[in-house]
């Protein structure tokens, strides 16, 4: 800053972490701010972690209370675990986004509003009889109120553009703000606007124009006090991009089809909060990517198993709703033994239930719920990167096994993002198929004595002909039979191949001692919010170690052992208790369950608060 | 593509084929199995789908890939292969029931599509693994075990849903008919696109009777007409009844045998419009109509999505790590 400057002195506090949310009406373009200033802290240097939240309708009522968006990010120079529990900072573009949040927003935090929102109708509709900006409501907040309308009017009254454009362009004018208080850079969010408006040049330029004159008067006025530093966080060298769960498990798919050399096949029906990896897909059709946009859940599965019996790596993708739909097919997938990865990205039922939020109850569903004996592997991605890993690990179990395996996400995971480094090619896994033997000595279900997956010979090849189906096959012909002998061993086989799957699995890592007082053991997304809870406690003195699982069919063959090592178990998930039944089923123990079933993700002050009642007895 | 020649025994299997004695698909069987012969394909690139149900067993007796699927979803499993290897000659084995209730979806979005699927639909208007329910074309007031009292259903007509989802090939046959059945096959096998074929097919144990009109050496020309692109729709034992259409109304004159009067249509396989009308044909008011309804050429599903795709242009070099750092990767030194 130039030191002849009259201005004040800003302050610069360095942090090493903070939360921050934005808020508006759904038509704000709040996800859109949230994403930009989610990759010019990535860009920075920081380690982050994301969670948007927004209404199910296209456009709820605007202004209403149920019509806010929210976007949370938490960013610092550790490996941030969550997206954090109370935000420090609060960007509240109306009323009713205020309103929605100020009950987790701690005294003393900061609050930028835009105050132009802040008028009658506006108030009315967010159930405030009295302006909270003017009544002394916010006297314990730190209240920064900008007239974010006004000064996005002022920057623009020359470009030409109606009231309501200009005014589409005053999310730019807050992120503008919010990149000068924490000091990030806006090259990567005018190169964004550029590619995003190449078509409306007018547009690009007006939003670029308000992104910099929101910077600029943050640098010029005199209502800020402090900027924050947030201190880089220490990470491995490498190209990185910031990728939400559905895109890492979309981009998963590719690099599997692309390892082994095969066509990607997949067939979807959109469904939330799913359709991403669907939508991220289809912008990659010309890379040996086939995307197929079916006539519902059934005919997404049954084009991937097709497509699979012709060779392809083929995948499918929904929500617990529409795995209920698959379910039938999944069985014929069992049977028929052809490889297939199925993402199942969860969210709140039963049935429509609450279907943009989060939850972990699809669990038993993909373990389980198929009819007759119908065993397949069921893992779950723990981050959203990890979606990446997850999906990739599916897909080569699934071709070396010749199995569908079932992917478990959720709504959390495939909204939320987190900067994936890029790999290189020698750092993935190998992709093995079974041997596929001469033609003459070729026979549908014959067997790897390694694996037990059968040959996949499909469908154009010569000197393979035959036929499959849903029909119990006879063991290593493949032609169909009724004999009840054969029909109990291909159970077992089927059974004895998934169970194989076992050596895959790699021993089970315990965060902190091997042995004690307590075992937190977690699946899938919460991994965070437990790994940043369990590490708290131990700097508190307490003894309590934690084990995530991935693989949850078939389970880590080390998994009892280690858990009987610890005098207590303990099982956060957002569910009733269904892995809680599955340890007590498989390990004969009984583990002690903290279940959330709210829609939100289980944060670490509820995993933290539960660990201090089990070992402190308060 | 390969000259290859190959009989319909190279298409036959080593396992018995078990269907009841006297069943109509074991003709329909004779008729694919020679149609597949006679095109000049090999045999590994034919697959055949189906579902649930008498007819789809048919996979299971054809000496090509072979895929039994579940119930009603054959089309959906079918166009999964076609789109990912559009190379294939892909049939799907369907019946009244697989195809048009529980599968009715399916089989609707192909058509919609016009993805490139052979779909021969085996209507013997009942649900007879199952052993005798009423299905969707069973005829109003047919007594089953389901319908003790009679059926109150209105039944579908295959052949006209098809028309009416504007299918560009659509044919109807005769499990009997093996002259008529083989050229429909063989048209239906050059087809680009969904070809959609009907084929009437008796059920010994529960429709044994269902056909018999059809087939009465003595009376099957007053109850049936054979309908030929270019021809003129004439039908009776002595050729004496054609059809004409005033106002949009399909009507019957009768005439002299070879003095075809001017105002008998001739049959236009092109003409969406009229091979509805004439599909609508219902005993006993109007002879029962056999042939190819519809045949006009558009482009397919797996062309116009591979066209598409070339369009865009070859991106498949890109290194693998340029695609997964997309336009907005950063580096870490």
């Amino acid at each position: 800053m130039n030191k002849s400057s009259p201005k004040k002195e800003v302050r610069i506090n360095e942090l090493n972490s903070i939360t921050i949310r934005f808020a508006g009406d759904s038509g704000d373009g709040i996800q859109l701010v949230g994403h930009q200033f989610a990759n010019a802290t990535a860009i920075a240097g920081n380690d982050l972690s994301t969670l948007p939240d927004y209404p199910s309708e296209v456009r709820a009522p605007a202004g209403s209370l149920g019509g806010v968006s929210g976007f949370q990010l938490s960013f610092g120079d550790k490996s941030v675990m969550t997206p954090g529990t109370r935000p420090d900072v609060l960007i509240a573009m109306n009323p009713a986004a205020l309103a929605v949040n100020i009950k987790n927003i701690d005294k003393g935090s900061v609050i930028i509003v835009n105050s132009d929102a802040f008028n009658p109708g506006a108030l009315e509709k967010a159930g405030y009889s009295a302006n909270p900006l003017e009544d002394g409501t916010l006297a314990n907040y730190r209240v920064m109120a900008i007239p974010v309308n006004t000064f996005t009017e002022n920057t623009l009254k020359d470009s030409g553009l109606a009231k309501p454009q200009i005014l589409k362009c005053k999310n730019f004018y807050m992120l503008g703000i919010m990149y000068w208080m924490y000091g990030l850079p806006l090259e990567p969010t005018i190169n964004w606007i550029k590619i995003k408006f190449k078509k409306t040049p007018e547009l690009a330029k007006a939003n670029q124009e308000v992104l910099s004159a929101g910077y600029a008067y943050s640098e010029a006025a005199e209502i800020f006090d402090a900027r924050f530093q947030i201190k880089k966080s220490p990470v491995a060298p490498g190209k990185y991009r910031n990728l939400t769960g559905n895109e890492a498990a979309a981009y998963a798919l590719i690099t599997a089809a692309k390892l082994l050399k095969k066509k990607l096949f997949y067939g979807s029906y959109p469904i939330t909060p799913a359709s991403e990896i669907l939508h991220t897909l289809c912008m990659h059709k010309a890379n040996d990517v086939v995307v197929f946009q079916t006539e519902d859940e059934i005919a997404a599965i049954c084009t991937s198993i097709g497509a699979a019996f012709a060779g392809c790596l083929a995948a499918t993708g929904t929500s617990g709703p529409g795995l209920s739909l698959k379910i039938e097919a999944m069985g014929l997938g069992v049977i028929v033994e052809l490889p297939l990865v199925i993402v199942n990205v969860q969210r709140s039922g039963p049935s429509t239930g609450l279907p943009t939020k989060t939850e972990q109850s699809d669990l038993l569903q993909a373990v389980y719920g198929r009819h007759g004996e119908s065993p397949l592997v069921v893992i779950a991605a723990a981050s959203p990167a990890d979606c990446f890993t997850t999906t990739l690990e599916a897909a080569r179990i699934a071709v070396k096994y010749m199995t569908p395996v079932i992917v478990l996400s959720n709504a959390y995971l495939s909204n939320g993002s987190e900067p994936f480094r890029i790999p290189k090619l020698r750092e993935l896994p190998r992709f093995e198929v079974p041997p596929l033997p001469e033609p003459g000595q070729f026979k549908p279900y014959m067997r790897s004595s390694e694996t037990l997956a059968r040959p996949w010979a499909y469908a154009g090849l010569k000197g393979y002909e035959h036929r499959i189906g849903g029909l119990e096959k006879a063991d290593i012909t493949g032609a169909v039979s009724y004999e009840p002998e054969n029909h109990e061993k291909m159970t077992k086989l089927r059974a004895e191949k998934i169970a194989r799957v076992v050596a895959e699995i790699p021993p089970t890592r315990i965060s902190g001692a091997n042995e004690g007082e307590l075992l937190v053991v977690g699946w899938g997304s919460t991994f965070g919010a437990i790994t940043q809870a369990v590490t708290e406690a131990r700097e508190m003195g307490l003894r309590v170690s934690s084990a995530h699982i991935k693989y949850m069919n078939p389970l880590p063959p080390d998994l009892g052992t280690v858990i009987r090592r610890f005098r207590k178990v303990l099982v956060p998930e957002e569910n009733l208790g269904q892995f809680r039944m599955m340890l007590r089923a498989s390990y004969l123990i009984e583990p002690i369950g903290l279940n959330k079933i709210q829609g939100q993700a289980l944060n670490s002050d509820e995993i933290l608060s539960k660990i201090k009642e089990i070992l402190r007895g308060n | 593509m390969e000259n290859i020649k190959l009989t319909a025994k190279d298409f036959a299997p080593d396992s018995p084929v078990k269907w009841c004695p006297g069943c109509g698909d074991f003709a329909i069987l004779a008729q694919v199995q020679r149609t597949m012969a006679a095109m000049g394909l090999p045999h590994e690139k034919y697959v055949v789908v189906s579902g649930i149900g008498c007819s789809s067993r048919f996979p299971y007796y054809m000496n090509t890939y072979g895929f039994h699927s579940i119930h009603g979803r054959a089309p959906a499993v079918a166009s999964g292969i076609k789109l990912a290897n559009p190379e294939l000659s892909v049939w799907v084995v369907t019946g009244d029931g697989d195809g048009l209730s529980i599968g009715g979806n399916h089989v609707l979005h192909a058509i919609r599509r016009n993805i490139g699927l052979k779909i021969l639909l085996f209507n013997n208007r009942i649900y007879a693994m199952t052993k005798g329910q009423a299905s969707p074309t069973t005829q109003q007031g047919t007594k089953t075990k389901t319908s003790p009292m009679g059926t109150i259903d209105y039944p579908f007509n295959p052949a006209r849903f098809a028309i009416g989802l504007d299918c560009a090939f659509v044919a109807r046959g005769l499990d009997t008919d093996m002259a008529l059945t083989s050229h429909i096959l063989e048209r239906a096998a050059r087809h680009k696109g969904t070809a959609f074929v009907e084929i009437f097919q008796k059920c010994i144990p529960f429709t044994d009777k269902e056909f018999d009109g059809l087939k009465d050496k003595d009376k099957k020309d007053d109850f049936l007409i054979k309908i030929e692109h270019g021809k003129p729709l004439v039908f009776g034992r002595n050729r004496d009844k054609g059809i004409i259409f005033r106002n949009f109304r399909p009507g019957i004159i009768e005439f002299k045998p070879g003095n075809i009067p001017d105002d008998v249509a001739v049959y236009d396989e092109t003409n969406a419009e009229m091979a509805y009308l004439i599909s609508g044909f219902q005993a006993p008011e109007f002879p029962i109509p056999l042939g190819v309804f519809r045949a006009t050429e558009k482009s397919s599903y797996e062309e116009l999505y591979y066209n598409q795709v070339a369009a865009v242009g070859d991106t498949k070099s890109n290194e693998l790590e340029t695609l997964l750092a997309g336009p907005d990767a950063w580096e870490v030194k």
